[in-house]
């Protein structure tokens, strides 16, 4: 049972950010994809990052998880600067995520393809393959396990030995959050997770957003439907044309002058809707 | 054309559905094992019984089978790289020559040690070889890795071939064999078995005593190779049902995706590269004791071009898929010796209609075939499902 | 490592390589042309000149031009060889991309797999010419076999004899020429036949950079190598394009076999493989999909490995091409000119 509110107060008695993004600019030749931009996720809340298309949501995305280098500016991630570092070793420090177009593992079952993602720290070489080592069998096992609990923590347990192509779009969406879990996680990053979801799947996928909350981990939810951003986001980051405009609560987002600005088009319903 | 690839894809799927739950019946653990026994104990007994329509009558057939299964271990050590990684390798021939020329240094040319304590420095030397040329190289996009791993492989027989210190042109002769047991004349004599028509006879002239390497018979050879290849089957087995296997698919499928899942993609690469290298030493090595006389000219590109084909023919990622394009590339030439001209056209066409109609391989990796498979059975479950209006 | 010998030498060495540079320069064009559109290595592309060279052995042979003489008195042969060998390296060329290439292409096959269809399509063209005596053979045989019902006989194989004689050896222009000292410069003559090669293969290679900077073609073939998607939608028919390119290449194959022919003599269906790394290594040398970084490649190419034959030993000629190559591809693979005509390297 999760009280929005308390979390919230208890996440702005500054413990220290998990996630801090400190004056981040990126550029692609001529193009300023990020200018300057600033915020902080901090640990065991969901943020939000929002924007119209273009804004650099992606970008930022893709930077924190490693994919592009900044240009200027820092991230810093649980006391480390992530600064040149490999995307596996960045995975290692404890940062997860999905993609905005799924990237599942095509030939491999569904078992498998969290497997993956758990034997991300295993210190399994080839040697204690062939050799079938105590440590081997055990983090086989261990692995196998967490696999499974992961699977049914989504819901896709009934299709564990199915293969990832075979699955149906929202199985296959929810399989790659749970492979991105089983990487044990401190802060994982979804991609436009509700894309292509009807309402219903919707509000399971918030459930299951605030149930990996609840279980420990902290979000990062990149998201074009403000109702699902509102509803499960405990604070919220606003990009326009690569400059941060807003940051704060749903509440104080959905009233904000510069976001109602940047949105401009957007039906008066659909930014009530959301409170 | 697409119909006619279209066609033989589903054909091969349909013959795949049928045969399938034969498979299945066959894999329960009581029946396998011991089936598995027997075949493999066939295997061994193939020089002996000589079977009429296998055997090849212009060749000398335990020579062959010692052909087939050097390929065949090639082909499961370049499955690794090619077809588990997904790395295109076209100079393996660089680490077969290397395997080779180890032991024909250390046992004949500079040295006299005996061949089995020289088959692990081989395969060791051979190993190396694999992470030095692996480590600047595998950070290439995939078609310029193979030409450079082509470069390298000629750059490796070229050097040989000028070099006197290591045979130079005229090669190392005089490669011993291994230890015999019981020789000269072996603990006992096995005779081989002639067929005329369906009768078979009792061939007093060609026998193999067990267990001589001498020069007239290549049954030892092949036994000592087929040895080899059962453990290397066996030991890449382990690794690829480990997270070893799971990191090189994920790799092959999908490298970036896999890395940000954590995988260290680079190091797995060159595990697999190295892997490689392991076996393709062995298999050299192998092949340089029986063969007791190696120079470069054995050791041409060509050579590796023909070790692609049979993984690529046979079906790549697929270990036994690779082991039967072995045995399509080594065996059926001499089977059908008149055509052996027509071996390298024949295989060039086969590369073209089967990576243009049928990539995967005649036998194409197992969990795409299951995939596939559950794929159907899920599509006529889902017809059985809508009532008929 | 002989310094002395290559000092000694060292005109002969350099207008030698820059000869056989040249012929390398327009073989290497064929590849860049290619992985400029398509991104892929056509390694068959040696194998379309190796038609070539004995396209021009045969047409000698047909002609009876069997004698000794200048370059002048051969040039009428040459010029129809030239026609011939062009035609015909182009014609295989397109013949390739048709049931080799087009496929994968269109179906988007990762840039390894397509090359494995390369090689099959290498073996193919080079062991046909290897075991055309094989080959003719059967084709005799089953026309033989047909006649037979009609009461007559064939015999391709010794119809054709004089073309298939020797197929797993070198095949002689049967003509041989003499060449002749045009200048000296030192101690070296410099003579007809180099100054030709060189001179034909800058003059192609100035057509072809005129042609793809200012005709139709060259544009659509250049719109097609950055963006295929947008020249599509600006009317370029990609796949009409692509094989135009093919051909393109495939006739400058087609006029360096003829140069070979000249400067060498002789050919031998195995000489695709070594050629192709060698003009490969030039085109990647240069910068891939840069038309003046195949010419540049080439030439240095040829250069380097003539001082490198005299400064190591000629038994290590081979081998200055394939550390070029490696050295190349690990440490600068968009070569000296970086590329042109088409996009980055993935």
């Amino acid at each position: 049972m999760s009280d929005t509110t308390l979390t919230a107060d208890a996440a702005d008695t500054a413990t220290a950010p998990l996630l801090d993004v400190d004056h981040l600019t990126i550029k692609f030749g001529g193009v300023v994809a990020l200018d300057d931009v600033t915020f902080d996720i901090k640990p065991g809340e969901i943020l939000g990052l929002i924007g119209p298309n273009g804004a650099g949501k992606t970008t930022a995305f893709n930077v924190i998880t490693g994919v592009y280098q900044a240009t200027s500016g820092t991230i810093t991630f649980d006391g480390t600067v992530l600064r040149k570092k490999k995307r596996y070793q960045i995975t290692k420090l404890g940062i997860a995520r999905t993609f905005q177009n799924i990237r599942l593992f095509p030939s491999m079952t569904a078992l498998d393809n969290v497997l993956v993602g758990a034997d991300a720290h295993s210190k399994v070489g080839i040697l204690r393959a062939i050799f079938r080592t105590p440590y081997f069998r055990r983090t086989e096992r261990e692995s196998k396990e967490e696999a499974r609990r992961l699977l049914k923590f989504v819901g896709v347990d009934g299709r564990a030995d199915e293969f990832s192509t075979n699955l149906s779009y929202g199985d296959q969406r929810r399989l790659e959050i749970a492979r991105a879990l089983a990487t044990k996680p401190k802060l994982i990053c979804l991609d436009e997770p509700a894309a292509g979801f009807n309402p219903a799947e919707k509000q399971k996928l918030m459930q299951l957003i605030r149930d990996i909350r609840d279980a420990g981990n902290t979000v990062l939810l990149v998201e074009h439907d403000m109702k699902l951003v509102m509803g499960v986001c405990d604070r919220v980051v606003v990009l326009e044309f690569g400059k941060k405009i807003a940051e704060g609560t749903p509440a104080e987002i959905q009233n904000d002058p510069a976001v109602i600005a940047a949105y401009l088009g957007v039906e008066e319903e659909d930014v009530d809707d959301a409170s | 054309m697409t119909r006619f690839s279209e066609f033989l894809t589903n054909t091969g799927d349909r013959i795949g559905d049928r045969v399938h739950p034969i498979g299945v019946a066959l894999g329960r653990k009581p029946i396998k094992i011991p089936l598995i026994v027997l075949g493999v104990l066939l295997v061994f007994a193939l020089p002996i019984l000589n079977p009429p329509f296998i055997s090849t009558p212009d060749s000398d057939f335990p020579n062959v089978l010692f052909t087939v299964t050097i390929y065949a271990i090639v082909a499961v050590g370049l499955n690794i790289v090619t077809g588990y990684a997904g790395l295109l390798d076209l100079g393996y021939v660089g680490f077969y020559a290397t395997g080779a020329y180890v032991v024909g240094l250390l046992t004949a040319y500079h040295f006299a040690w005996p061949f089995l304590l020289v088959l692990p420095i081989a395969m060791a030397v051979t190993l190396v070889t694999g992470v030095l040329l692996g480590a600047p190289t595998l950070r290439v996009r995939g078609d310029y890795l193979a030409i450079v791993t082509l470069g390298f492989g000629e750059i490796i027989r070229i050097t040989i071939r000028n070099t006197e210190w290591l045979g130079g042109t005229g090669g190392i002769k005089a490669i011993p064999a291994p230890q015999s047991v019981g020789a000269p004349d072996g603990l006992f004599a096995i005779p081989h078995l002639a067929w005329e028509g369906l009768t078979p006879l009792v061939n007093l002239n060609r026998e193999t005593k067990f267990l001589v390497f001498g020069v007239l018979d290549a049954t030892p050879y092949f036994w000592l190779a087929l040895v080899a290849l059962i453990v290397v089957i066996f030991v890449e087995r382990l690794v690829k049902t480990s997270r070893v296997g799971r990191m090189w698919e994920a790799t092959r499928e999908d490298e970036d995706a896999a890395e940000i899942m954590g995988v260290p993609t680079f190091k797995f690469k060159l595990l697999a590269f190295a892997s490689g290298a392991f076996i393709g030493g062995l298999a050299g090595a192998l092949f340089a004791a029986k063969a007791g006389y190696i120079n470069p000219i054995s050791f041409p590109a060509n050579l590796s071009m023909l070790f692609v084909a049979a993984v690529v023919i046979g079906g790549s990622g697929n270990r036994w898929g690779a082991i039967i394009g072995a045995v399509i590339v080594a065996y059926l030439p001499e089977r059908f010796r008149e055509l052996e001209d027509f071996r390298l056209w024949f295989f060039g066409i086969a590369l073209v209609l089967i990576v243009s109609f049928r990539p995967q391989g005649l036998f194409p990796n197992y969990s795409a075939r299951r995939a596939k498979r559950s794929a159907r059975q899920a599509a006529k479950e889902a017809h059985a499902e809508v009532p008929v209006v | 490592m002989d310094f002395s010998f290559l000092f000694d030498n060292f005109v002969e060495l350099t207008v030698t390589g820059l000869v056989l540079g040249s012929v390398y320069a327009l073989i290497a064009l064929g590849y860049t042309l290619v992985y400029g559109v398509l991104q892929l290595i056509n390694f068959a592309h040696a194998d379309v000149f190796m038609w070539g060279t004995f396209v021009v052995a045969w047409l000698f042979i047909l002609l009876g031009a069997n004698s000794t003489g200048t370059l002048l008195t051969a040039l009428p042969f040459l010029l129809l060889a030239l026609v011939v060998a062009a035609s015909t390296s182009g014609g295989l060329a397109m013949l390739v991309e048709r049931v080799a290439y087009r496929r994968l292409v269109r179906k988007r096959a990762l840039s390894y797999i397509i090359l494995i269809s390369a090689i099959g399509a290498s073996f193919v063209l080079s062991e046909t010419m290897g075991i055309r005596d094989r080959i003719v053979g059967a084709i005799s045989g089953l026309l033989n076999g047909i006649a037979g019902l009609f009461g007559g006989s064939v015999d391709l194989t010794r119809l054709f004899a004089d073309y298939l004689n020797n197929p797993r050896g070198p095949t002689r222009l049967p003509f041989e020429i003499q060449p002749t000292t045009l200048f000296m410069i030192g101690d070296f003559r410099v003579r007809d036949t180099d100054v030709t090669v060189i001179v034909a293969a800058l003059i192609m290679m100035i057509g072809l950079d005129f042609f793809i900077r200012r005709t139709r073609l060259g544009r659509e073939i250049r719109a097609v190598a950055q963006d295929p998607e947008a020249a599509a939608l600006m009317g370029a028919n990609s796949t009409s394009v692509v094989s135009k390119t093919f051909l393109i290449g495939g006739i400058m194959a087609g006029v360096a076999a003829v140069l070979f022919m000249i400067k060498t003599g002789q050919t031998s269906f195995d000489i695709g493989v070594v050629l192709g790394i060698k003009a490969f290594t030039a085109a990647v040398l240069g910068g891939i999909g840069n038309l003046r970084g195949a010419l540049l490649g080439g030439l240095l190419l040829g250069i380097a490995e003539n001082y490198g034959s005299a400064l190591f030993g000629t038994q290590w000629k081979d081998v200055v091409a394939f550390v070029l190559l490696v050295l190349i591809l690990l440490v600068r693979p968009n070569g000296l000119l970086g590329q042109s005509l088409g996009r980055a390297r993935a």
